[in-house]
């Protein structure tokens, strides 16, 4: 074993280890329990195949949960895990990746989890850039609690608990993100194996809180949710994939892109009608997080548009970093003398 | 000069040739405006007696609101320092001497002085406006109405501004310092020592020297004042207690609570991270434990109450020492948090320092309401052991002892103090590092499993029942823990019916098995057939009232829990063992409740829950009638 530095900034600090790893060393003993068809089977095994390539000693790795079907995900690890209540992991990672900068630190999530009832450890995290990943398992309903609206359902959504059709107008998890000023946002379908691996690789290489968005399909309360961004003919068209340095171009063969449009915002165009000059080219280390938040407005509730990949990744110092920084910081400049603390200034002695 | 009683009355002595009137003890209150300084002024009067080595207890007062509107009765400000020459246990039912600064501060406490109480008036603020701002018709130094005090009326406000005037400070400014003035005063006054304040004064603003000695310069005014007007024939010697030897300091609760984790890290050898969110009157233990990075400790200010605890079980789960600080609104919010930790066994220091509620409630006022919040509040059977510190020196060992616990037991150990304690101060004998308790744990390094491939983080120390503890990096201990029902030894996920009725008992029975020190009871007669069972900040109030029945000729015996969960193993026999139980609650009879409930002793309840601590004489009076009743039967 070693602890080399790989070079990845968002592990710096984590023990590495030269013992090649397999994703099976990744499963745990435990049974997985989800639905069968449940797309969070496929992220699970991409995160399995994704982790041994980090080459990260496994005791250092830590997933953190919430509540909800996703939360189940630390059971499933062959690594430090903790379920813990709902919409807490957040709070719960972030005092532990505060004590602990040898650790890789996972936040598993669902839509409900993190938006709704942990909304704000959420929002806080993001805008502190705690140093831990954040996957937040999209499937637009509550499964666990077997099938309300979430708050990312579309409006007049008929569920157990809304007959008449949900009220609530849904948040888009990148555009809120964004909003809370995230240095890393990205997002990318469960069936998507590629794409979802590679905004994982980037995620895990970001110093500071990384925001994952994955849609995931619940085949039970809300099947199909993102079927046409599966479709062949469908898909080609509404998926929009980001790439860092590239025009951000789309279609079956390359016949829309993206341009900008009045007051920062931007839109989908044909190529054949603007040229490719017009085309925006994607920069996902922007400063000024207006041009990422543009960018998450194409992507429509109705899925007419969705934008994959990522969205925005910018350095800023993390929280966790610094909180350290002022301990070292004290501990070189000032003794840690008790007696002299409990003592303080005015004292009086007592002879007996 | 006699041994003073508690609240009682002063012995007095004058000596002709100096004037000087020798007291075994005195009560001061300070009252004012929110902004007209008297928590400071208090403050450093209380730092005075403590340097000249008085016994002292200190009560501040205050609204919350920040400024509440000038001049106001909701706006008053009072801070009561209790100073004697023998060992005495509260800050005093009532103010021998009463400071007001302005009309409001009058009307608010004049009730409490008793007739021929000494009252100090800041004259300047009498005029007409600010009479009638708080419905006084005419102005009561100019009628009969204060005939029965000693009134000292002092133009405070405009000797200050005579004496700043040459400072060049702005009228307003100067005027500002006024308390500083009624500081000096009553340093005269009362023989106090100087150099201390003066000296704190110049390190307070030290960035602004101007300003600094702007306020000694009002001090002296005030110390001069006394010295050279004939207002003041007398003044007053309080001379330094017969404490135990040894070396002490004036403490509040908050800073020896805080003292106490900074000394845990230490003993511990952990990190600590303090997960929380400002709330009165919790936010100082925030504010003293930032300042200690060097130990180890950091201090993570959340988004809310939940981020805070949840952030530092987050810690603990890493290996590090978590404590969160907060008041009763703020556990409630915790409380889904707590019972994490209760599953996932894992230690934490949850500080409760009560106010008066419910709700938002009595912000800055006490309260003892949260007993069974912190015995109960929490879904499920969720036992948490439960520690009160009994005064504001004694925070320092209370929090010492409730993270012992948490470490040993992996358990989220409450610790209730409250406003009187957390606020008020007295002195401290400083402990020597060296006696301080070893705190050091060890963690899971090797599988544990019976066939020796595996770790099962849900294996219990025989003894203590205590799970052992793997942190997040130790190679091949890799689990997972959680808030659903384990599978006792592997703590995989488990929905048995069995295995659950025996976990529920597990964790039950290490909290029951804590060792805690028996209760000892004092009764000095030995013939005592009541006894007064109190918890947590009475201990002052009912100390000192024990002591005036018995000085009226009666035997009652006290004892004080503090440790309410689990209950010392001799509690019941000591209950059975009277004839009657007086436990006197800032509640409505918590503690009571649990008495009866577990040991089916029909205890009587006294109960008061007016946002301040009892006053001596009233417990005094509610036990003598119990004493002489019982006797008599």
């Amino acid at each position: 074993m070693t602890t080399i530095d790989l070079g990845l900034p968002g592990l710096a600090g984590v023990p590495t280890t030269d013992e090649p790893q397999k994703a099976k060393d990744y499963k745990s003993d435990q049974e997985v329990r989800w639905c069968p068809g449940c797309g969070d089977y496929v992220v699970l095994n991409a995160v399995q195949s994704f982790l041994p390539t980090l080459g990260l000693r496994r005791e250092n790795i830590v997933f953190i949960s919430g509540i909800g079907c996703s939360s189940r995900f630390p059971y499933y690890m062959n690594t430090y895990g903790m379920h813990s209540i709902h919409g807490r992991a957040p709070a719960i990672a972030t005092g532990l990746a505060t004590a602990r900068p040898d650790l890789s630190v996972w936040v598993v999530t669902g839509d409900g989890d993190a938006l709704s009832i942990g909304g704000n450890h959420l929002i806080h995290t993001l805008r502190r850039n705690v140093n831990l990943k954040i996957l937040l398992f999209n499937n637009r309903i509550y499964g666990l609690t077997k099938g309300q609206y979430s708050p990312t359902s579309e409006p007049g959504k008929v569920t157990k608990s809304t007959p008449m059709g949900s009220l609530d107008y849904p948040f888009n998890p990148v555009s809120l993100a964004l909003g809370a000023e995230a240095t890393f946002v990205g997002r990318a379908l469960d069936s998507d194996r590629v794409g979802l691996t590679e905004v994982l690789r980037q995620a895990a290489e970001h110093r500071g809180s990384a925001l994952v968005e994955i849609y995931q399909n619940c085949p039970i309360f809300n099947d199909g949710a993102f079927d046409v961004l599966k479709e062949a003919g469908e898909a080609e068209r509404r998926l929009i994939p980001l790439e860092h340095g590239k025009p951000i171009r789309f279609g079956a063969s390359g016949e829309y892109g993206v341009v900008r449009a009045g007051f920062g915002s931007l839109e989908v165009a044909k190529v054949s009608e603007v040229g490719e000059d017009a085309l925006v080219v994607h920069d996902a280390h922007a400063e000024d997080p207006s041009f990422a938040f543009a960018l998450s407005r194409l992507s429509t509730q109705d899925l007419s548009h969705t934008v994959t990949g990522v969205f925005r990744s910018v350095s800023r110092a993390t929280y966790d970093d610094q909180a350290r920084a002022q301990v070292d910081d004290a501990k070189a400049s000032k003794a840690a003398d008790l007696t002299s603390l409990l003592r303080g200034k005015d004292t009086w002695t007592v002879i007996a | 000069m006699s041994t003073g009683v508690d609240g009682g009355t002063a012995a007095t002595g004058t000596s002709r040739a100096a004037a000087v009137t020798k007291l075994d003890r005195v009560v001061i209150r300070f009252a004012g405006d929110s902004g007209d300084g008297m928590q400071l002024t208090g403050d450093r009067f209380t730092s005075e007696a403590a340097a000249f080595g008085n016994d002292l207890s200190t009560m501040p007062n205050f609204p919350a609101e920040i400024r509440a509107p000038q001049g106001t009765i909701p706006g008053v400000s009072s801070f009561q320092v209790h100073f004697a020459d023998y060992d005495i246990l509260t800050p005093g039912d009532r103010p021998d001497v009463l400071v007001a600064m302005n009309p409001a501060a009058l009307k608010a406490n004049i009730a409490d002085l008793p007739a021929g109480g000494t009252l100090i008036v800041n004259t300047d603020e009498f005029v007409k406006r600010n009479l009638t701002k708080v419905g006084y018709a005419a102005n009561p130094l100019e009628d009969d109405s204060l005939a029965g005090y000693q009134v000292h009326q002092v133009a405070m406000a405009t000797i200050t501004q005579g004496a700043l005037a040459d400072t060049g400070l702005g009228k307003k400014d100067a005027e500002r310092c006024k308390n500083m003035f009624a500081l000096g005063l009553l340093s005269w006054m009362y023989h106090r020592p100087t150099e201390g304040t003066e000296r704190f004064l110049r390190e307070k603003f030290a960035k602004k020297p101007e300003i600094a000695e702007a306020n000694v310069l009002a001090f002296r005014a005030g110390f001069y004042y006394g010295e050279t007007t004939e207002a003041f024939a007398v003044t007053y010697e309080v001379a330094p207690a017969k404490l135990a030897p040894g070396t002490y300091r004036q403490i509040t609760g908050n800073t020896a609570l805080a003292y106490g984790i900074v000394a845990a890290a230490q003993q511990s050898k952990l990190p600590v991270l303090l997960g929380t969110y400002p709330i009165t009157p919790a936010s100082d233990i925030l504010h003293e434990l930032s300042k200690y990075k060097q130990f180890g400790i950091t201090t993570f200010q959340a988004e809310d109450e939940i981020a805070g605890i949840c952030a530092a079980l987050g810690a603990s789960y890493g290996g590090a020492l978590g404590v969160t600080s907060t008041s009763g609104p703020g556990v409630a919010l915790k409380s889904e948090t707590i019972g994490l930790g209760v599953m996932t066994e894992l230690p934490l220091l949850v500080v409760d320092v009560q106010r008066g509620g419910p709700s938002t409630g009595l912000p800055t006022k006490t309260e003892q309401a949260d007993l069974l919040q912190a015995m109960y509040g929490r879904n499920g059977e969720s036992p948490v052991p439960i520690i009160a510190p009994q005064s504001p020196a004694d925070c320092f060992a209370a929090a010492l002892e409730a993270t012992h616990i948490a470490l040993k037991y992996r358990t989220p150990v409450l610790l209730l103090s409250d406003g009187a304690v957390a606020n008020g101060s007295e002195p401290w004998l400083i402990p020597d590092v060296e006696d301080l308790p070893d705190l050091t744990v060890e963690f899971a390094t090797e599988p544990n499993s019976p066939d020796g491939s595996a770790f099962w983080p849900y294996l219990r120390d025989p003894e203590t029942l205590a799970r052992a503890w793997a942190v997040p990096g130790t190679p091949g201990l890799q689990h997972r823990i959680g808030g659903l029902e384990k599978a006792d030894g592997t703590g995989n996920i488990s929905y048995e019916p069995d295995n659950h009725d025996r976990m529920v008992r597990l964790r039950q029975a290490k909290i029951d098995n804590i060792p805690v020190p028996d209760l000892e009871v004092d009764d000095p007669s030995g013939k005592a057939r009541v006894l007064v069972l109190g918890w947590g900040s009475s201990y002052g109030p009912i100390g000192a009232a024990c002591r005036r029945v018995r000085k009226l000729g009666h035997s009652v015996a006290q004892a004080h829990l503090r440790n309410l969960n689990p209950f010392p193993a001799n509690l019941g026999d000591v209950l059975r063992s009277y004839d009657k139980v007086v436990v006197p609650e800032m509640n409505l009879g918590q503690l009571a409740l649990l008495l009866r409930g577990k040991y089916l002793v029909d205890v009587v309840s006294y109960t008061k829950v007016a946002g301040l601590p009892f006053k001596a004489e009233e417990l005094q009076n509610v036990l003598t009638d119990i004493v002489k009743g019982v006797d008599a039967a």
